[in-house]
């Protein structure tokens, strides 16, 4: 008996605190979290579809979008994903090496995202596509601006649990803390799915 | 107690092994390529839904396999999809709303 209950508080310990439900409160949120940015994303899309034959001054979609550099940095993204599910299985693994790798290699593919849609931005502020040139314009920073400051959020992220693996700073359950910040990285990656066949391959 | 540990245990059991979170990578890459060859080669009338449908099938995809909702509790999967079927309602309305007052 005195086994089972030690066992029970080690496990408490070591895999956070559950809901009612026996479930992590912690995943739970994040869920939560999730289901509550999709109604973000949802509102920026619906105003970019809406606006985005709207173009009375300035350069239109298909004159400024570069279809093969999107689609690398579609790639790149898309990979990022492979690489994050691959840190969670070795944190999973309890393998702090592998995981820290593959945090690695995550971030920096984030990181070119972001560098590539920074290039993006500037070659399409160079063609004279401001920010506020047309409700296209407006509507198209805001959502993809929008997606490159979670991508950032994200690199950010995995960079600080990185940090803090190294120094053995996460108490309970780090398999689940590389997951939760795992979900996040992935929802990033689904919303790029559908930014990248509506915004970019969808002629207006 | 027995039931949080076995939950959290039946959580980790399940997902899948590293070949196989390569083998949907593969295959999401495969169909990326088919997404970006709609914008060289004209698929007719097929160019709109198969863009559709392969958006749809990459999003599942990642969701189920990646984020393990497939795997994990059915809880998890009512609170992102109602955010997402939450998205997708108020995108039709705003669409449908403004359509009705331009005509």
């Amino acid at each position: 008996m005195a086994d089972i209950a030690t066992h029970d508080t080690d496990h408490a310990t070591d895999h956070g605190h559950h809901s009612s439900t026996g479930l992590s409160n912690n995943k739970l949120a994040m869920w939560l979290f999730l289901g509550s940015e999709c109604l973000l994303f949802g509102g920026l899309i619906s105003t970019y579809m809406l606006y985005r034959g709207r173009v009375q001054n300035g350069p239109h979609p298909s004159q400024i979008y570069d279809i093969p550099f999107t689609s690398v940095s579609s790639f790149v993204l898309l990979m990022s994903s492979l690489t994050m599910v691959l840190a969670v299985s070795s944190a999973h693994r309890k393998d702090d090496s592998k995981t820290n790798l593959w945090l690695l290699i995550t971030g920096l593919l984030g990181a070119t995202f972001v560098g590539g849609q920074v290039y993006e931005f500037t070659t399409f502020y160079r063609e004279g596509l401001g920010f506020t040139t047309s409700l296209f314009s407006s509507s198209f920073y805001s959502l993809t601006g929008f997606h490159g400051v979670h991508v950032s959020v994200g690199v950010i992220m995995l960079m600080s649990l990185m940090g803090i693996i190294k120094k053995g700073k996460i108490t309970g359950d780090k398999a689940e803390v590389v997951e939760l910040i795992g979900l996040y990285w992935h929802f990033v990656d689904v919303v790029w799915i559908i930014i990248f066949t509506l915004v970019y391959l969808i002629p207006s | 107690m027995t039931t949080v540990t076995e939950t959290h245990e039946d959580t980790q059991e399940h997902g899948m092994s590293d070949a196989g979170y390569i083998k949907i990578a593969v295959i999401l890459a495969l169909i990326t390529a088919l997404e970006v060859s709609t914008y060289y080669v004209d698929f007719g009338p097929l160019f709109m839904p198969a863009l559709l449908i392969m958006m749809v099938v990459k999003f599942v995809m990642v969701v189920s396999y990646f984020m393990h909702l497939k795997f994990d509790s059915k809880i998890f999967s009512f609170l992102f999809y109602t955010g997402l079927g939450l998205a997708i309602f108020v995108y039709c309305t705003f669409l449908a709303t403004f359509k009705f007052f331009i005509a």
